[in-house]
């Protein structure tokens, strides 16, 4: 599982002194127009912001699908974090106003799931704010490092090939009680950021 | 295989029901031609109703029993779990699986089933998505085990809990024991086909099995692996006859709340949460039709990847707000929004579960 880990959090300066730091794996959806220049003007202008956040590039906050961020968690995200253009400023005049509509939606539904709302975060900026959002990541990587890791664990327990789900779910902490700490859902990612310290 | 379908068909449910007026339908007698096909339709965690469904299709079922040979049908007919470990791998030609993955034994059962089919079916809610029973991932097993045993309205002075293991004087009892999650057949085994619907419309399962024994005997082609029998690929709003046009909805209500509901205006228009944009067609529309909200038994529409997504993603996109709080305000009128958009797909959900229950931590 740990074998296929995507782009590790490059460990932040001095975590590997620093003990136990847990790097959170923050899915990051933003707009063409608006956000994702944000991101690429703090980029030119050197701004340094959390490698925790990974973004993907949408054309509109609107284009959101909820899918979208359903995947992430089921997939391992510890946070998903959806950035657009402020209210009124959107490059397709109104989608925007869209994309707030199914976050509060989606909020309510995963609160009910168990997942906190600080995992899923909606932030606005304009292609001018480039450390205004690098200050907002900054603010959500460490709010979800406090929430700790999520772990969600249902693609792993897929029993297509005859895995035994108990052993299986004793692994992630089910029964036994406690927060599932290794195998199981464990994100890759998390193991190669403990791996590297 | 079995020679001219409609023939057969139509000639064997004659002669049969005279001859032995109260025999089962089609074990035995039908033993003669030795080249039927075997069917299997098994019910795992499930109301029962998906069996109702099939026996709904009337005098057809005449026509099945002559296209094959029931081996297994438990709710219907007698059938030994021996029998079936017996055969030869890929011997049954369809099983029909309803209900969902529940206990150990119902997994073993979907597990030898596969082995033994050449095709196997999800057949109706509980198997493709989770269904009703599906929603019990939104609590732990202790908690559900709880509820069922230990609280104030079950009467259970020793406090006795279920045990899947039991010494008793003659040996060691086994229960099947009930899994950490509830699961869908496809989550379980490989699934060839599946027919959608709590349960599946009779008329549906009909075309569906009619298909099945065309392609069976040569005479249709065989669909795709992974189709969706018995079902349309749009959306219950397709089928439905009222009319749509100002697509903009300021409140959510509940049915009881309001007087004089408009008999031919959008349900979702009016403010009723109407599942119908994200649901499957082939039910025919019957609950809007009639003023009740479609409420999602024939899981996602085609294409769809979570149900829940893609109906949060209509309702937000019909709702008239554009300040946090008067959205919020709205939000307000659907209560339980996992009971709401995931009433029959929890189980077969991206997420799958609620975290308490994978977490136990509702202790």
């Amino acid at each position: 599982m740990s074998a296929q880990a995507p782009v590790a959090p490059a460990p932040t300066e001095g975590a590997a002194t620093a003990v136990a730091t847990f790097e959170p794996v923050i899915i990051g959806f933003t707009c063409n127009w608006c956000s994702y220049r944000a991101a690429d003007l703090a980029g030119t202008a050197r701004v340094k912001y959390p490698p925790n956040v990974r973004l993907i590039r949408l054309m509109c906050s609107g284009r959101l699908d909820p899918t979208f961020v359903l995947k992430a968690f089921s997939e391992g995200a510890d946070a998903v974090l959806v950035s657009g253009c402020h209210p009124g400023e959107c490059h397709y005049i109104e989608q925007n106003y869209k994309a707030l509509r199914r976050f509060q939606l989606l909020q309510r539904t995963i609160e009910a799931l168990g997942i906190e709302p600080g995992r899923f975060q909606l932030v606005w900026a304009s292609a001018a704010e480039g450390v205004r959002l690098a200050n907002e990541i900054a603010r959500v990587t460490e709010e979800v490092r406090a929430l700790g890791p999520l772990n969600w664990p249902a693609a792993s327990l897929v029993d297509i090939d005859g895995v035994d789900l108990e052993a299986a779910w004793e692994a992630t902490g089910g029964d036994a009680g406690g927060p599932p700490e290794t195998a199981g859902g464990v994100n890759p990612d998390h193991a190669t950021a403990e791996s590297a310290r | 295989m079995s020679p001219t379908p409609k023939s057969t068909g139509a000639a064997k449910p004659a002669a049969k029901p005279a001859a032995k007026p109260a025999a089962k339908p089609a074990a035995k007698p039908a033993a003669k031609p030795a080249a039927k096909p075997k069917l299997a339709i098994f019910g795992a965690a499930s109301c029962g109703g998906c069996d109702i469904a099939i026996v709904n299709i009337h005098e057809h079922i005449l026509e099945v029993a002559a296209a094959f040979d029931i081996v297994l049908w438990p709710t219907v007919m007698d059938g030994k779990y021996s029998d079936i470990e017996a055969m030869e791998d890929g011997e049954i030609t369809i099983t029909l699986v309803s209900g969902s993955m529940r206990t150990d034994e119902t997994v073993h059962l979907a597990r030898l089933l596969r082995r033994k089919s050449k095709f196997v079916v999800a057949f109706g809610s509980c198997a493709s998505e989770g269904c009703i029973p599906g929603l019990a991932n939104l609590s732990s097993r202790k908690q559900i085990i709880d509820t069922a045993f230990s609280t104030s309205s079950t009467e259970n002075p020793d406090g006795i809990r279920p045990v899947w293991e039991y010494q008793a004087p003659e040996g060691v009892l086994h229960l099947p024991e009930f899994e950490p999650m509830l699961r869908t057949l496809d989550q379980v085994v490989e699934v060839d086909y599946t027919i959608p619907g709590c349960p599946p419309e009779s008329t549906q399962i009909w075309a569906a099995l009619q298909a099945v024994v065309a392609a069976l005997n040569g005479t249709g082609p065989l669909p795709p692996k992974g189709s969706v029998l018995g079902a349309g690929e749009s959306t219950v709003c397709d089928e439905c006859p009222r009319k749509r046009d100002v697509k903009k909805i300021d409140r959510f209500v509940r049915i009881q709340q309001v007087a004089g509901f408009d008999p031919e205006i959008c349900l979702l228009e009016q403010g009723l949460p109407c599942n119908g944009p994200a649901t499957r067609d082939g039910c025919g529309a019957l609950c809007p039709s009639v003023a009740a909200p479609c409420i999602g038994c024939y899981g996602a529409a085609e294409g769809v990847i979570d149900y829940g997504a893609r109906l949060m993603s209509a309702y937000a996109s019909v709702i008239e707000a554009q300040k946090p709080e008067e959205i919020d305000k709205i939000l307000d009128g659907i209560p339980d929004p996992v009971g709401q958009f995931y009433r029959f797909s929890l189980a077969g959900s991206l997420l799958r579960s609620s975290k308490s229950a994978w977490q136990n931590d509702g202790e």
